[in-house]
């Protein structure tokens, strides 16, 4: 009775369960192996956008379950996010000085 | 979700310590930001010593990333465990993710070195030097969790956690998630992604 008291109140506080983190990791864990999957089979002009999606999608799922930005208060997820967005602004301007995307 | 539930809330309502978290991390994202844009314009300045594709072990790698993807769960299920007041499970969770981060960080050592013995040094190239510098930060901000970790375990034993426990857990597990978004970001645009 305790520990389903303490499950409604982690779930009601972060939105997910154990069994939930789970199912997370395990799909994490199905796109790294496409990741690496990419290192083998020839992918052709879709191998780069793949890949950077994949990225991405990993990369939001970790911040907004794993670290609850997604239940959290929205005041953080502007914390991150203003800092995520200032670099890659500021770098993508840097390596466009360098011409980096002209290849 | 309230965060007055987690201790130390400002007049906004919010925790402080977790407002003071996320910024610091937002500002992690421009150091790690600067050194993933200067190993992606250096990458291909090799100077004579090995290209990234003749020495990247991409199995080995990819396993040394799934490791970390694994410590983020059992990262998020200590915290789940911390809230729930289940010491027992904090530590065990605690525990098992600081392993398996040392277990990134051996396999780092071990790819530097293995690295190192076919002629890539810091200062051998460009490439060497930005690809030491992003991966090698990264390493040390791993070393920085375990080390976290494994304080916060010997804490946890002797019940003498300094403000909320759960919220002192969860701040030492964003900082973990975090260091494992960067090596995702990493681990696509160095090892992945071919010159």
């Amino acid at each position: 009775m305790t520990t389903n008291t303490a499950d409604t109140t982690h779930e009601q506080q972060h939105g997910m369960t154990n069994a939930g983190y789970i199912r997370i990791a395990a799909i994490l864990a199905a796109i790294t192996g496409l990741e690496v999957s990419t290192y083998y089979v020839d992918f052709g002009v879709l191998f780069l956008p793949a890949l950077l999606i994949m990225m991405v999608i990993k990369f939001v799922m970790v911040v907004s379950y794993f670290m609850h930005l997604k239940f959290d208060n929205k005041m953080f997820s502007f914390l991150f996010y203003a800092g995520l967005v200032l670099a890659v602004g500021v770098y993508a301007a840097f390596l466009a000085t360098f011409k980096f995307f002209i290849q | 979700m309230t965060d007055t539930a987690h201790g130390h809330a400002s007049s906004t309502g919010i925790s402080n310590v977790k407002l003071g978290m996320w910024a610091f991390l937002g500002s992690e994202c421009l150091l790690f930001g600067g050194l993933i844009s200067t190993y992606m314009l250096y990458r291909g300045r090799v100077t004579g010593g090995p290209r990234p594709s003749q020495i990247f072990d991409i199995p080995f790698t990819s396993v040394s990333s799934f490791v970390l993807l694994m410590s983020s769960l059992t990262m998020v299920l200590a915290v789940s465990a911390a809230h729930k007041d289940d010491d027992r499970k904090t530590n065990l969770w605690l525990t098992v993710t600081a392993l398996l981060g040392a277990t990134f960080v051996g396999g780092q050592v071990y790819e530097f070195t293995a690295f190192y013995k076919e002629g890539l040094g810091f200062s051998t190239s460009l490439f060497g030097s930005s690809f030491y510098t992003l991966t090698g930060f990264h390493g040390v901000h791993v070393t920085v969790g375990i080390i976290m970790l494994m304080s916060l375990v010997g804490i946890l034993k002797r019940s003498s956690v300094p403000g909320k426990k759960a919220e002192v857990v969860e701040m030492i597990g964003l900082y973990w998630h975090f260091v494992d978004i960067v090596w995702i970001i990493i681990f696509t645009l160095v090892y992945l992604i071919p010159v």
